[in-house]
């Protein structure tokens, strides 16, 4: 069989596999409206999309990936519950990683059903694990709710968390954040002079230059303001910033990592839903005769990588092949069919697989 | 064939690196009139002068059509994906100083660090209905660094000159320019953001890792460098 071959019985394999878990198999326009599309992906897909214009259509993107369209196709159908499966190529330009190729197959499933979120996480993680079993991969998991729960529990204001979970999938802001709300990281030189200026009533605008710009006055003003009560706002305590650091850096078998996530909730209750999602989650999946003992759980997998995902987070790795890019990857991400719903939602949980991975694992035996 | 020494073809930058060599005992020079852009080597033998704009000279480098060049650091950036592969950095020439920035409007009294711009990137999408955009013409580089500092919400626009001026035309709400003194930033009421700048450019010489090199090159190579007392 020529490669081309092999790589088209690979996707027909898994595509047969998905559809008889029950998926409808669903064709996807390679070219989708940019403008709806890209400002749901994090800056590093959006940088990464071909874009084109269409006299008619207007700005239009090869698609980055597929799940966003997915969504948005069953969003507008409303059908639930529902399961897909899909199977065609995905573009990005590969300008920081140019010995990849800027276009690869992606085989995917996607499963929207809210009656029963944990066992939906297991059906999708059991199904990949059988379709790519022999492979001898490596599964990491994690669950960023856990991380999301911990910062919505902090003794903080409403704005601090909203901008913490902002940055929940940005690790480098989202410590730069902490550092400040805790007390660690100066001020810029001169602030604390300027908003002491701002809070005696001064015109702190008068001699700072012409207005220039879309953003006006009132924005800075309003901006003064928030920089002027989050002054007076005692910091973060040093034991709570200590409890999200655990969650973050925890790297343990499954079995491990939920003991230790128990421990946690102890001095942290707000986490306390979460971690029974995962001990739940695990229980699901032992019952589908899964090895939970040998599964890797990370309290940040799946931070840099999958913005839209908010809930279980896995992917399969080539453990003898650290060069190569995850195998399959998948999530839930429950918030994206909100932010696509116009007022519905429905939970939902899916991944893919990069079948071109799969056979050339098959054919190094 | 002889080795091909790509220099910038006008400016100040062409008259520095004709400086520069001159002072190393290998004479540049123009061939025949002011105008045209081809030129001689006098002081090693084997070579040949090619005269470019400075922003092809990564490219030619790359693509090893040409075997040294000067150009900017930052050029060489921002144009050449994995930029260790295609070229190798042999010396800093000590002129072409420029700094890569982020500038705001100075208006802007709330914002003096990346820090603030992405909260100030947030609270605009929120306000606007669109991101924060800011012009430039290094999208590789801002992209990226912003990208290392976790900024979100923002939008880069292209704009190939008097991107200064894009504020005050309400087409961008920063941008992201090479400044050597400030001056052009002050005199559109912008300021530059954070204590560091992007990337700290200089006019250096670079060697093609991607030519062909013949014998004859080769020897050439080794003779200029020998003149300009660099290791290859």
């Amino acid at each position: 069989m020529s490669g081309d071959q092999a790589l088209d019985a690979e996707i027909v394999r898994i595509s047969e596999a998905f559809r008889a878990a029950g998926a409808q198999v669903v064709d996807l326009p390679v070219l989708q409206p940019a403008e709806t599309l890209l400002d749901l992906y994090g800056e590093d897909i959006r940088g990464r999309a071909y874009t084109t214009r269409d006299p008619l259509a207007g700005e239009l993107v090869l698609r980055p990936d597929f799940t966003v369209p997915v969504v948005q196709m069953h969003m507008a159908s409303g059908a639930t519950p529902a399961r897909y499966a899909y199977a065609g190529k995905v573009f990005r330009t590969q300008e920081l990683d140019s010995d990849r190729p800027p276009e690869h197959d992606q085989v995917g499933y996607e499963l929207f059903d809210g009656s029963d979120p944990v066992a939906a996480d297991a059906e999708v993680f059991a199904l990949f694990a059988e379709v790519l079993s022999g492979l001898h991969l490596r599964a990491a998991t994690g669950d960023i709710g856990v991380l999301m729960a911990a910062v919505r529990g902090l003794s903080a204001p409403d704005y601090r968390k909203a901008a913490l979970v902002r940055h929940i999938w940005r690790p480098r802001r989202f410590r730069a954040l902490l550092d400040r709300y805790s007390g660690r990281a100066p001020m810029p030189p001169g602030r604390m002079a300027l908003l002491e200026r701002f809070r005696r009533g001064d015109d702190v605008l008068a001699e700072a230059g012409p207005m220039i710009g879309l953003r006006g006055p009132e924005e800075i003003r309003e901006r003064l303001a928030v920089l002027a009560a989050d002054a007076e706002q005692p910091p973060l305590s040093a034991a709570e910033t200590d409890l999200l650091d655990q969650i973050v850096t925890l790297r343990e078998t499954a079995p491990m990592a939920l003991e230790r996530l128990r421990d946690i909730a102890v001095d942290m209750p707000a986490i306390t839903a979460a971690v029974a999602r995962v001990e739940a989650r695990l229980e699901a999946l032992a019952a589908k005769g899964l090895d939970v003992d040998a599964l890797d759980f990370e309290g940040g997998y799946g931070r840099t990588s999958m913005e839209y995902y908010d809930g279980f987070v896995f992917g399969f790795y080539a453990a003898a092949r650290p060069d190569l890019p995850p195998v399959a990857t998948g999530g839930r991400y429950d918030a994206l069919t909100r932010a696509l719903g116009g007022g519905a939602e429905i939970p939902a949980v899916g991944g893919v697989i990069r079948p071109a991975l799969v056979q050339a694992l098959r054919e190094a035996g | 064939m002889a080795l091909k020494l790509g220099v910038p073809s006008k400016g100040r930058l062409m008259d520095k690196t004709f400086d520069w060599f001159g002072a190393h005992g290998v004479t540049l020079e123009k061939a025949g009139s002011e105008r045209e852009y081809s030129g001689r080597i006098e002081g090693v033998p084997g070579c040949e002068l090619v005269l470019l704009s400075a922003g092809e000279i990564p490219r030619e480098l790359a693509q090893g059509r040409i075997h040294l060049g000067v150009t900017g650091t930052d050029l060489v950036r921002e144009k050449l994906a994995h930029w260790e592969q295609s070229v190798k950095e042999l010396t800093p020439l000590g002129f072409g100083h420029a700094d890569l920035v982020i500038a705001v409007p100075k208006a802007w009294v709330d914002v003096e660090t990346l820090d603030d711009l992405d909260a100030v990137a947030a609270a605009f999408r929120r306000r606007h209905g669109h991101r924060l955009r800011i012009a430039t013409k290094y999208h590789r580089l801002i992209r990226e660094y912003l990208r290392e500092q976790g900024v979100a919400d923002y939008l880069l626009v292209d704009s190939q000159g008097a991107t200064e001026g894009t504020v005050k035309n309400l087409t961008a709400e920063a941008i992201a320019d090479i400044t050597s003194s400030g001056e052009t930033l002050r005199a559109n009421h912008l300021k530059v953001l954070g204590a560091e700048p992007v990337h700290r450019s200089q006019a250096t010489l670079f060697k093609s890792r991607k030519a062909a090199w013949s014998e004859a090159e080769r020897g050439a190579l080794v003779a200029m460098l020998e003149a300009l007392g660099l290791d290859g």
